[in-house]
């Protein structure tokens, strides 16, 4: 019982871990004036990169750069903008580089394509694999008379060539 | 036929070994800017040197210019400084920017290093920073008589990046004096 208790504890010690790590990315100043402002505060910050630190999105980010960015955000947000207009304003500053999501444009098609085509060929092969197999098992079911006449002449050369090798191998041994 | 077939692994590879090829030519940090061939976005900041005066982006106006991006904090800006003094002697026209930086510690730096600046403005919010893409110091814009930005350089300039930028500079200020 005791034990039991110990690992539920330890459980919870691993899972308050996990916990804080995610929220320990930024500390703000002060919280926006209300959750959903916040919330969408939070998806930005995730889904836009910094600029100066280029592995690393806004929220992770301690450059004074991503700082005054998030300030920047969190100003529009405030003002009443919406998702787009902030990304937009981002993006004709710092260029389409900022996006962690690129739009759909003809420089990123190949980005955003290439994945479902692969998939498709992918699948086809698979599906191409898979009938081909099936029919080869479909045919051992029952010789026709052509593969029978086929047979019986392999195994006539064979045996003629087992005999041919039965003469010839006397010599060696 | 048959045989062509076999061929597939290794066309697909030599086509991915060539893409990776390229990507080892290009530089990862070069940062394409969102601003050239646009106008210098609107501003209004303090010159450094007096205080009252307010600078806006007709500054660039009638003149082929640098913005040079800098700040006290900034060490590379200090590596850089002997060759914007060097550009400013030859008559290149350099507006300085300082980047959320403290007045007092900018005025100090350019009476012990020199003024290489035509114009110092303050940008202590870092707000025109952001209007122009800045990420960091020193970062230098080439903007031509008409205020429109033409090229951009992130990091130290120096005689290595002149030779590429200055070939722009003197094309822009032949081109100014033409019409």
């Amino acid at each position: 019982m005791n034990r039991l208790r110990q690992s539920h504890r330890g459980a919870l010690a691993v899972m308050l871990m996990l916990l804080s790590c995610c929220a320990a990315a930024v500390i703000e100043i002060a919280p926006l004036s209300n959750a959903e402002l916040e919330a969408r505060y939070r998806e930005l910050i995730d889904e836009l990169r910094c600029p100066k630190c280029q592995n690393q999105n806004l929220a992770d980010s301690n450059s004074p750069i991503a700082a005054d960015l998030r300030e920047q955000i969190r100003m529009m947000l405030e003002e009443g903008k919406n998702d787009e207009e902030i990304v937009t304003y981002l993006v004709d500053r710092y260029g389409e580089f900022v996006r962690y999501r690129p739009a759909l444009n003809a420089s990123t098609a190949m980005l955003w394509l290439v994945p479902g085509a692969l998939l498709v060929i992918g699948l086809v092969v698979i599906v191409i694999v898979v009938r081909t197999n099936r029919r080869g098992v479909e045919t051992t079911g029952e010789l026709s008379l052509t593969e029978k006449l086929r047979l019986e002449e392999l195994m006539n050369t064979a045996s003629l060539e087992s005999r041919k090798s039965d003469v010839s191998g006397d010599h060696h041994s | 036929m048959k045989n062509l077939k076999l061929f597939i692994p290794f066309i697909i590879f030599l086509v991915l070994a060539a893409f990776l090829l390229k990507g080892l030519e290009k530089d990862p940090n070069a940062m394409p800017s969102a601003l050239i061939d646009q106008p210098v976005p609107a501003f209004s900041l303090p010159n450094l040197i007096q205080p009252d005066q307010l600078v806006d982006a007709s500054l660039f106006k009638g003149h082929v210019s640098l913005l040079n991006v800098w700040a006290t904090w900034c060490p590379s800006c200090r590596s850089e400084h002997p060759f914007l003094l060097s550009l400013a002697s030859q008559g290149v026209r350099i507006i300085g920017m300082d980047y959320k930086d403290r007045d007092d510690q900018a005025l100090d730096w350019l009476k012990k290093l020199g003024n290489p600046y035509a114009v110092t403005f303050t940008d202590t919010q870092g707000k025109l920073g952001v209007d122009l893409g800045v990420f960091g110091a020193p970062e230098t814009y080439l903007i031509d008589h008409l205020g429109i930005i033409r090229a951009k350089h992130v990091g130290v300039l120096d005689e290595q990046v002149w030779l590429e930028l200055g070939e722009q500079y003197k094309a822009l200020t032949q081109a100014m004096a033409k019409p």
